[in-house]
């Protein structure tokens, strides 16, 4: 009986000692808020925000460095996402949302330098040297690299037309500012 | 038959006595036929005609663009003049692209396919693909392809084919005229309709402010079998298919399923009409009964419009305007929608063309809520309009969607009876919009990371390849230079 707990005793400290040093000597940093936060951002890494790419951005956001409307091609939907992530209140009233777009490639001006290619990220562009190139509008999210690339201006962001089966009634007057009149 | 009560609704004043006593009158061909490409819900209906070309009436105009698709015919015969954009009929009044065509006034008839001479010996399916063919909708407003609802019937077992006669909408004629005068097509229709399904049974349902159609259709029901016609209390809104299976069954539809899980599919009295005409004569869709109605018509009735005329020129068949309308309404007064303008055109959908006049929309400054509760007590799916509705204000979409926002049919019975005038169903339109919206940029957002992910797993095999290569290059080379 006293050797079971004995041994028992010995076996835990041992233990608890090695997990305790190890947790440690071996930590690995990685925050889970981080994480969490790269994964509502689109993850194209466009840049547009001016980090690298959607990971950096995410520590940004975690750290409190960045805004929450830091987002282009995310818009209204990304931001109003962070900003319940990380329990601020998104200021969105002053962003000026361009609602989402897609690039086009505009046949006449392309001399096919595949330079927007190596841009998209998304693999949405399809073409070879010397050769017209072309934007899937579905793969598109409308980071817009590949038109700052172009050396010919061939390419233009479009506006995703709202269609008749998207469109919704917009938000009714808010009563209560009626009353205050 | 035994019926259920359904909870709440309301009680609206009918008003449909101007156009209920008048027969259905056929409108004569208009100067220009504007027909759109997508007059029901799903993908939008390709065109295979050109500009210039001749059509006759019938003529296949724009095929089904999907699955979930309609094709759109020639209502009359004449000259394609263009397929340009033009203002929907729509709240929105977004443009869509619309096939322009300028009658001929002959009227001639294209080839149609054959009738099927005994519908009830043929293959369901071929019964299935003359009503896709016909391009049938659902004519009580909702415009879902007919076909593709005839196609439950191979997925689940059915019993009931519910015939929806009920026309709760106040007034809205239409189908109480259809019943009166076209009670055997309809009928006939609905047991097409039913055998192509599988269902054993057809009850048709008819509000009981409509004694006059009650009588006809059982009447013209009394010889066929397996065929009831029961009516339903008058109570807003029963011609909702889910409230009208809970009133003959006593079930109730859970949420984000179809009656036809309940082993019930409900149709409209003028779909089945249409299915008469398709499956019998192949004859597609090229008319619809419309109730004109409203305080600021001057001859308030129901009309066989050609689809396709214009909104304008059927107010002008119908009189005109005695007064200018405060709001003209596509649909009932209590879920119709605000035209843009009067030049947009009637489509598969178009159940009613109401001007309003100031006093009828009523339309008051909302006040704030005093909590009595009454949106609560009325609301027939059980929702609590109050509280979603001042969290949508408050942009809290999350918490009215926890509420069950998206389970709101929109009937509008809140807006109606609420004593401070709060446009509460308007709210609950808005975040199920924007609640679409929100989970359709969350796809997307889905889609392009998995894009990116793939583009990175490319480049990274690229850079291992290119390295492989380097570095046999430089095993071989090493080797050269040993053995020089």
């Amino acid at each position: 009986m006293l050797i079971a707990v004995g041994s028992l005793a010995v076996m835990g400290a041992t233990l608890g000692t090695l997990l305790g040093v190890a947790s440690r000597y071996l930590h690995v940093e990685d925050d889970p808020l981080e994480l969490e936060l790269l994964g509502l951002l689109p993850g194209a890494n466009c840049a547009q925000c001016g980090f690298v790419g959607c990971g950096q951005a995410a520590a940004a956001l975690a750290k409190g460095e960045a805004g929450v409307t830091l987002c282009p091609p995310g818009g209204k939907a990304v931001a109003e996402k962070l900003a319940k992530k990380l329990g601020v209140k998104a200021d969105l009233d002053d962003q000026e949302d361009v609602g989402p777009q897609y690039a086009v490639v505009e046949e006449d001006l392309c001399i096919g330098c595949t330079r927007c290619i190596r841009e998209c990220t998304a693999d949405a562009i399809f073409g070879a040297p010397k050769q017209m190139h072309t934007i899937l509008k579905d793969n598109c999210h409308g980071c817009a690299k590949c038109f700052k690339v172009c050396p010919t201006e061939a390419i233009k962001m479009c506006k995703v037309p709202v269609t008749l089966s998207e469109w919704h009634w917009a938000k009714p007057e808010d009563v209560a500012d009626v009353h205050a009149h | 038959m035994k019926l259920f009560s359904v909870r709440g609704g309301v009680h609206p004043e009918y008003r449909k006595e101007r156009t209920s006593e008048s027969a259905i009158v056929a409108m004569p061909l208009p100067a220009t036929l504007y027909l759109p490409l997508q007059q029901h819900i799903g993908a939008p209906a390709e065109p295979v005609v050109e500009a210039g070309e001749l059509v006759k009436k019938g003529q296949l105009l724009a095929r089904a663009g999907g699955a979930v698709s309609a094709p759109v015919h020639a209502p009359t015969s004449g000259r394609i003049a263009s397929i340009a954009d033009m203002t929907a009929p729509h709240p929105s009044g977004l443009p869509q692209p619309t096939i322009i065509l300028e009658p001929d006034g002959k009227d001639e008839w294209a080839e149609l396919p054959p009738g099927l001479f005994d519908p009830f010996k043929a293959d369901p399916q071929a019964i299935r693909s003359r009503v896709a063919e016909a391009g049938i909708v659902g004519m009580g407003g909702a415009t879902f392809p007919s076909a593709v609802k005839l196609n439950l019937g191979t997925e689940k077992k059915l019993e009931i084919l519910l015939l929806n006669g009920a026309e709760c909408e106040p007034y809205l004629t239409c189908d109480d005229r259809v019943m009166r005068e076209r009670a055997e097509e309809m009928l006939d229709g609905a047991r097409i309709m039913a055998y192509a399904l599988g269902a054993p049974k057809v009850v048709v349902a008819i509000e009981e402010n409509k004694p006059q159609a009650l009588e006809v259709v059982k009447q013209a029901a009394s010889t066929l079998p397996n065929l009831e016609v029961v009516s339903v209390p008058a109570q807003y809104p029963m011609g909702s298919e889910r409230h009208l299976v809970q009133a003959i069954t006593g079930e109730e539809t859970p949420a984000r399923k179809l009656t036809a899980d309940l082993g019930i599919v409900v149709h409209n009295v003028a779909t089945a009409c249409a299915v008469h005409h398709a499956v019998r004569y192949g004859k597609p869709l090229l008319a619809r009964v419309v109730t004109v109605s409203g305080g600021a018509i001057a001859k308030p009735q129901n009309v066989e419009v050609p689809l396709g005329t214009l909104v304008s020129d059927l107010v002008e068949f119908c009189g005109g305007l005695a007064v200018p309308p405060k709001r003209v309404v596509n649909g009932g007064p209590m879920m119709g929608q605000p035209l843009p303008s009067l030049a947009v055109p009637v489509v598969k959908g178009t159940s009613g063309i109401l001007a309003l006049t100031a006093d009828e929309a009523n339309e008051q400054p909302s006040e704030p809520c005093i909590r009595c509760g009454t949106c609560v007590t009325i609301c027939p799916c059980g929702l609590v309009p109050v509280e979603m509705s001042a969290f949508i204000r408050k942009e809290n979409l999350d918490a009215a969607a926890r509420l069950g926002v998206r389970d709101c049919v929109s009937c509008g019975s809140c807006s109606y009876i609420c004593p401070a005038h709060i446009p509460l169903v308007h709210y609950f339109n808005y975040a199920k919009g924007r609640l679409n919206a929100l989970d359709r940029e969350a796809r997307k957002t889905d889609h392009i990371r998995q894009l990116v992910e793939g583009h990175n797993v490319r480049l990274e095999k690229q850079a291992a390849a290119k390295a492989a290569a380097a570095a046999a290059a430089a095993q071989a080379n090493a080797e050269k230079g040993g053995e020089a």
